[in-house]
């Protein structure tokens, strides 16, 4: 990155001298998410492929696309209470400026949460109000064009749907909903983003984002287990695809995929190996996470249902989720509601502690926080916290299971069990106001590393105050994304603070049976003490 | 100037006028006091109960409510029942914080960064100048139902006591139509003065604040320093309360400002951002219960849609899969 922190914190919060819609988007390079393919567009059988940039004078949109739009608007007016709602009710009080990461961030108004509203509500007003047909920009209208459409592309992929807006705001209009429609709206003119695309077409053809296929995702895992006999002396015996079992765990690709997710992925596999969880992994329902959240409901339904059907086929009694945060939105707000009712399952119980999960009576899901939490209360779990001695961590709640969820003790209860120096951020930050990574939404691609580093910036800034303040090296989440969005931002921000997932910290506290003294983590780093220093 | 303040300014200050050269003239008394205070009345009733049913009419397809607290999960975690309802009973009581004491507008921050520091305040100005401007309008109307019952209620004849309780000035002072007059200027002042609402704000959003400041400056005014006629003024509401409308003889002609103001307000409300009034108990992040593992929620247009099934995936991969020792469906 060519500017530097102590440049980019300068941010001014100056208006500018043009009205909003006057001032067109700025559309060059860096500042826009590259376009999806025309062949991934084919390949799932999306309007309007074609190449294209959105550099371009030209964006090569259907001949009717305010037809689409305007028809497209319309259908989900009326199919949905929520986008009518908050097309009507807002005040612009303004409550909700400042708590956007990307207003924060960058001092563009138009990252105001109700200003990013607004890009819609002036359309819908136009469009579909007696007052805006009548009074025109007086009453907040105006028409769509193509100004308008290249606006809408900026900034419904300036926001990353954490919702924090919406815990502040006084009629709970929530910007996640507005930018979905939106995003849905831009996906019938064929305007999308590859970073999108790619994953949700390789979801749909290897089961994953990250596209591996079956025997790769084996070779995977079971490069994992060489990886833990070596570092813990137990062997490690994974299944999968495997009929019979009593649990299918799901969990993001991302994990599967780059470090540190990895070490979060040995956790899971040390963990279930530990306790003799019967369980299968699955290389068809291989994704936790689901990219169609960031396309359409359709799409989101459609990579959904691979987990259900695989459920189904393989006769588990239940699933178990892994650490993931977009991954949870769907599974606990929409998966019930789109590919269910799952009869085929049972209410999920832990065969350790024979806990019935209630709060899952339906879905049948539950996140591996709550089961690990249940776990560690029942005394189930051996654990050497002091493994864990030389790290300083604090705890980042990622945005969906936060506002979408409300897990907010297990993950803590989890932390605290394993490692003995926890310190928190500031409490404007953290909880159901914590903020985004930056990175969500499906916005995590390298070419708008800027704008990244900028929405990330709130979050980085409480990182760093305890790092300052405690010393704290070790940002911990539950999230696939964040374990790929944190480490660049931290090295960015606060040089010195590592990303780390909930289960890599288990894993590495845990007191497995039969294991060899350890002598490393799970990341071949040295344990503190292990090389015989004196002083610890 | 900006625009819309002065169109806002502008609109308000010649529909007072008009209401006063109508009232002015007695054969259009009639109009201003009898036909508008109907037609506005019907129409913000009709209104409303239209808006509402227009927005009912959509579905709520799934369940987003916004979870500010811990879920509802294990039973030896402390579940956070009103910030994180998991049941009818929670959710009740979530919007009863949200409409009785704006309780997500309670949480409001400011954020600044200062040098290398992004520092969070809290930020209860708005919050206290909302509260006081809606209780005070509350205080406000109900208190003008005196002249539209005979005789009048003693809650209301309460209400005016504690109003008056300081016992300012002859006739005393109502402390609600002041704080109305001041908190509505505030929230005035607040739009003006802060350079990202100012940029923002609406024709839409001024002309609602000066429509409701005349209307408390009007009344006032009336009670204060022209001290009209309160006999009369009975007589010409009572008679629209009783569908027997008349124009009594001294009535001033600037009740007319004032009640057609009013009904300006009225017919102007269902058709504007006032109606997050009725919005907010249809918002559904915050009407919903956080229940939607234990229990299912319905979708009425849920789609039927055609996935890859694992049967497309082991035709793809079968060879593979069998290579690498993975179970398959079929052999071949």
């Amino acid at each position: 990155m060519d500017i530097k922190p102590e440049e980019m914190i300068k941010i001014s919060n100056a208006m500018p001298k043009k009205s909003w819609m006057e001032t067109p988007p700025d559309l060059s390079d860096g500042k826009f998410c590259y376009p999806a393919k025309a062949k991934t567009l084919e390949y799932l059988g999306l309007p309007n492929p074609r190449d294209w940039s959105p550099a371009d004078e030209d964006w090569k949109l259907p001949e009717n696309w305010q037809q689409i739009i305007h028809e497209g608007f319309k259908e989900r007016l009326d199919k949905y209470r929520s986008l009518k709602v908050f097309m009507d009710v807002c005040v612009r009080c303004g409550a909700c400026a400042d708590k956007c990461h990307f207003y924060l961030g960058s001092g563009d108004p138009k990252n105001m949460p109700f200003l990013r509203a607004e890009l819609l509500r002036s359309i819908y007003r136009n469009d579909f109000t007696l007052a805006g047909k009548l009074l025109g920009k007086f009453a907040g209208a105006r028409k769509m064009t193509t100004t308008v459409i290249k606006e809408w592309f900026s900034y419904l992929y300036q926001c990353t749907e954490c919702r924090r807006c919406s815990v502040f705001c006084p009629y709970g209009i929530d910007t996640a909903e507005i930018t979905m429609m939106g995003r849905e709206l831009l996906n019938l003119i064929g305007l999308n983003i590859n970073w999108i695309k790619d994953p949700v077409a390789n979801c749909s053809k290897t089961g994953n984002h990250l596209g591996i296929q079956p025997q790769n995702f084996k070779e995977i895992v079971e490069f994992f287990c060489e990886d833990i006999e070596e570092i813990t002396g137990v062997k490690i015996n994974p299944s999968f695809n495997r009929k019979g079992a009593e649990v299918l765990f799901v969990t993001p690709s991302g994990d599967a995929f780059a470090d540190p997710g990895t070490y979060t992925f040995m956790g899971y596999l040390m963990l279930f190996e530990h306790i003799g969880l019967d369980y299968t992994l699955s290389t068809y329902a291989s994704e936790g996470g689901n990219f169609g959240l960031f396309t359409s409901s359709d799409m989101m339904k459609k990579l959904n249902a691979k987990m259900y059907h695989e459920a189904e086929r393989l006769g588990v009694k239940y699933i178990i989720g892994g650490e993931c945060g977009h991954m949870w939105r769907v599974v606990n707000q929409y998966m019930d509601t789109m590919n269910g009712p799952a009869n085929f399952l049972e209410v999920p119980k832990s065969p350790i502690t024979g806990t019935v999960f209630e709060n899952a009576a339906s879905t049948k899901m539950i996140h591996i926080a709550e089961f690990t939490a249940d776990l560690i209360k029942h005394n189930k779990l051996k654990l050497d916290p002091s493994r864990n001695d030389h790290l300083k961590v604090t705890w980042h709640d990622s945005c969906n299971p936060a506002r979408a969820m409300g897990i907010l003790e297990e993950p803590r209860y989890v932390l605290k069990s394993v490692c003995n120096n926890f310190h928190e951020m500031p409490a404007n930050t953290i909880r159901e106001e914590t903020f985004c990574c930056g990175s969500g939404a499906g916005l995590n691609t390298e070419e708008i590393m800027e704008q990244r580093l900028r929405g990330g910036l709130p979050r980085a800034n409480a990182v760093k105050y305890v790092h300052d303040k405690y010393g704290v090296n070790m940002l911990a989440c539950m999230c696939a994304i964040d374990r790929a969005a944190l480490p660049p931002l931290m090295d960015y921000w606060v040089p010195g603070v590592e990303v780390i997932g909930l289960h890599e910290l288990v894993a590495n506290a845990l007191v497995m049976d039969g294991e060899i003294e350890r002598t490393t983590n799970l990341r071949f780093e040295d344990l503190p003490g292990a090389e015989g220093d004196s002083d610890e | 100037m900006n625009v819309n303040i002065v169109l806002s300014l502008v609109a308000v200050v010649v529909l007072g006028a008009l209401a006063f050269l109508g009232g002015s003239a007695p054969v259009l008394q009639g109009v201003f006091g009898i036909m508008i205070p109907y037609i506005a009345f019907v129409m913000f009733l009709g209104g409303f109960i239209w808006r509402i049913m227009k927005w009912a009419k959509s579905p709520v397809p799934f369940r987003i409510p916004t979870t500010c607290g811990q879920q509802k999960s294990l039973p030896w975690i402390k579940h956070a029942k009103l910030e994180n309802p998991s049941s009818g009973l929670g959710v009740m009581g979530r919007m009863a914080l949200e409409i009785f004491t704006f309780r997500s507008l309670f949480r409001n921050t400011k954020a600044e960064i200062k040098g290398d520091r992004i520092s969070y305040e809290w930020e209860i100005w708005l919050w206290l100048g909302s509260l006081a401007f809606h209780y005070s309008f509350l205080a406000v109307l109900v208190r003008h139902m005196r002249f539209f019952l005979e005789p009048v209620p003693a809650a209301i004849k309460f209400l005016e006591a504690a109003d008056g309780f300081f016992q300012i000035g002859l006739p005393i002072v109502m402390l609600s139509g002041v704080i109305l007059f001041a908190a509505a200027g505030f929230l005035f002042a607040r739009r003006v003065a802060t350079p990202r609402l100012r940029y923002t704000s609406l024709a839409a959003d001024y002309f609602p604040l000066f429509l409701i400041m005349a209307i408390a400056l009007s009344g006032m005014f009336m009670r204060y320093f022209l001290r009209v006629d309160i006999v009369a003024v009975k007589e010409l509401t009572m008679g629209l309360a009783t569908l027997s409308p008349t124009i009594p003889a001294n009535i001033d002609p600037f009740l007319f400002v004032h009640l057609f103001l009013v009904c300006v307000l009225f017919v102007y409300f269902p058709f504007s951002k006032l109606m997050h009034a009725g919005g907010i108990f249809l918002s559904p992040t915050r009407n919903m219960a956080n229940n939607n593992r234990a229990k299912r929620h319905i979708n009425p247009w849920n789609p039927d849609l055609t996935f890859v099934t694992y049967e497309k995936y082991e035709n793809t991969f079968r060879e593979k899969m069998i290579e690498a020792g993975l179970p398959v469906e079929k052999e071949s």
